[in-house]
């Protein structure tokens, strides 16, 4: 399964990636190459089969609703390569 | 005591050694910082070592992608470089609190993702038995320390085999646990309807203990589950009346090197030796499209988890001249090597308008099918065997340059991932000097049977876990 160059480009958009010219080609031709052999799965009629998004049979979950000691600011913001003024700084959006 | 053989001594040995008196903790941690001082400039198993133990117990080795409070965790890439972690892992939690002191941070492949560990953005680890070979990976450092005497024993991570095939390479055993058995709660996520945390040792029993300090259910994982029983240490040695199945597609499929066959199938004459019935079955589908299903879920999955890697709340920030959206792409771009991004581009494209039917959600439903071929094949046997990986350990670069002849390493390796049962690798025998794993699958929550099984194996077969250059 082939991939355009504007494949590539809008993917790259959506998963916020910046590629450079040359990474978009190496990209688009591995890209197609993977795509290849993993759209082997499409060869099965699977019309039926209910899909698995978890490989246990769980329940929901439920917590009580009870606040638990959380990170304070300090320790929130310790790995922030910003932070300003107890806020993760950001240039204009 | 000073003479500590860190290449010899199993955790369960050097637990008795504390015990008695007859070492101190800080001698043990000790005697491995040495071991690493000597000999992992050249195996490069760990990414950083902790100088001073937290506590008197029995030393442990951590894969990267285990959260360490106040001890850089980086996942193997620059774009977590300098991160240090403010809350610690549940799973080292529990080895604290069962008394084991972190001996350091074992190098992998960026997220997980890679079969060698060459795709650490901080260089590839080596494998004790042969260091122009890889360790395999993505777990590659903790194999690496275990087998070469640089930790008695190691956690590591699995999603699509990154636990068996490396203790399969270096000639140790490496336990890949039912899904929802061990929490993931400060785990780096990569693909989290498949990661689980499992040991790396150089024991059966070993694998046991440290599997039965860390699983368990945890709130803060609401994928966990209580074990059904306790896990048992195994103790026989004879395999009476256990139902031994040879998948057929998984003992022949393509790329199996004639001397694991030949390893492997010995083993499997061993279970008839010590007891047990031995028969063929099928996993036709399982075997055929487990790599291509893994292949698109996997991916996908990453492709959300990473997205929290932008640059703004820890981590890596490129250095930009612009808007928000600017400093994300070249943030992302700079911080992730390229098996991140291949996946996060296949991922995304999997799930984007258009093609999510035709990819993710038709992977989701061979996944269905793959854990019905499995159980089906489960209530004829107890327990199934294969080779763990098609080959012995392979020489540095001589997969990089194409990522499908990466992905296929994990082919015998995934499939049973695919169905959430746990599987257990135990080195076999040798072939062309180098270790041999083999595979042995069982039904959700049977450790303890697989443990019983390797272990009675294991005793049988007299496997040097030593590395024969370093004997």
């Amino acid at each position: 399964m082939a991939i355009t160059t504007e494949d590539v480009l809008h993917v790259a958009q959506l998963a916020r990636l910046e590629l450079s010219d040359e990474e978009v080609e190496r990209m688009r031709e591995q890209l197609s190459a993977i795509l290849e052999a993993v759209g082997k799965v499409s060869e099965l009629d699977l019309e039926d089969v209910e899909p698995t998004a978890h490989p246990l049979d769980l329940v929901n979950v439920l917590a009580e609703d009870e606040p638990r000691p959380s990170l304070t600011p300090e320790e929130a913001l310790a790995n922030a390569p910003d932070p300003e003024d107890g806020f993760f700084g950001v240039p204009a959006v | 005591m000073s003479a500590i053989d860190t290449l010899r001594l199993s955790a369960e040995e050097a637990t008795g050694l504390l015990e008695r008196r007859e070492v101190s903790g800080r001698e043990l941690h000790d005697a491995y910082l040495d071991a690493v001082g000597a000999r992992d400039e050249q195996l490069h198993a760990y990414l950083r070592t902790v100088p001073e133990p937290n506590g008197e117990g029995v030393p442990v080795a951590f894969k990267d992608v285990i959260s360490t409070k106040g001890v850089e965790t980086t996942a193997g890439s620059k774009i977590l470089e300098g991160f240090k972690p403010v809350f610690d892992a549940t799973v080292a939690t529990r080895c604290y609190d069962a008394g084991l002191t972190l001996l350091g941070k074992t190098n992998m492949d960026e997220f997980a993702m890679g079969s060698s560990t060459e795709n650490s953005a901080y260089g590839p680890s080596r494998n004790p038995w042969d260091p122009e070979r890889v360790p395999g990976g993505s777990s590659g450092g903790s194999a690496a320390a275990v087998a070469g005497g640089l930790a008695p024993w190691a956690l590591g991570s699995d999603t699509g085999g990154s636990i068996k095939q490396p203790a399969a390479l270096c000639g140790i055993v490496g336990l890949r646990p039912t899904y929802g058995t061990v929490s993931r709660s400060g785990i780096v996520a990569f693909a989290s309807s498949l990661d689980q945390v499992g040991p790396l040792t150089r024991t059966v029993r070993d694998c046991a203990h440290l599997y039965r300090i860390i699983a368990g259910r945890d709130p803060c994982d609401s994928t966990t589950v209580e074990l059904p029983a306790p896990i048992e240490i195994p103790e026989a040695t004879e395999l009476k009346g256990l139902r031994v199945g040879v998948p057929r597609q998984l003992n022949e499929a393509d790329g199996i090197e004639p001397g694991v066959k030949e390893s492997v199938d010995a083993a499997i004459r061993l279970c008839e030796e010590l007891g047990a019935s031995v028969g063929e079955c099928e996993l036709p589908l399982s075997v055929e499209y487990g790599m291509p299903c893994y292949y698109l879920i996997a991916p996908a999955e990453a492709s959300s988890n990473l997205a929290r890697y932008d640059g703004v709340r820890y981590g890596y920030r490129a250095k930009v001249e612009g808007d928000l959206g600017k400093l994300y792409e070249r943030t992302r771009h700079d911080g992730f090597g390229d098996e991140p991004r291949r996946r996060i581009m296949l991922g995304t494209y999997a799930l984007s308008a258009g093609y999510y039917d035709a990819f993710y959600g038709q992977a989701q439903k061979v996944r269905t099918i793959i854990g019905n071929e499995f159980r089906v094949v489960l209530e004829d046997f107890d327990v199934l065997v294969s080779p763990t990986s098609p080959t012995v350990a392979f020489r540095l670069g001589s997969r990089t340059a194409n990522p499908l002849a990466m992905y296929v390493s994990d082919v015998l390796a995934i499939p049973p991932n695919m169905a959430g049962l746990p599987s257990l690798s135990i080195p076999c025998g040798l072939s062309e000097g180098l270790p041999v794993g083999l595979q042995l699958i069982g039904p959700q929550f049977s450790e303890s049977l697989l443990f019983r099984v390797g272990h009675a194996l294991e005793q049988a077969i007299g496997f040097d876990t030593v590395p024969r250059r370093l004997r």
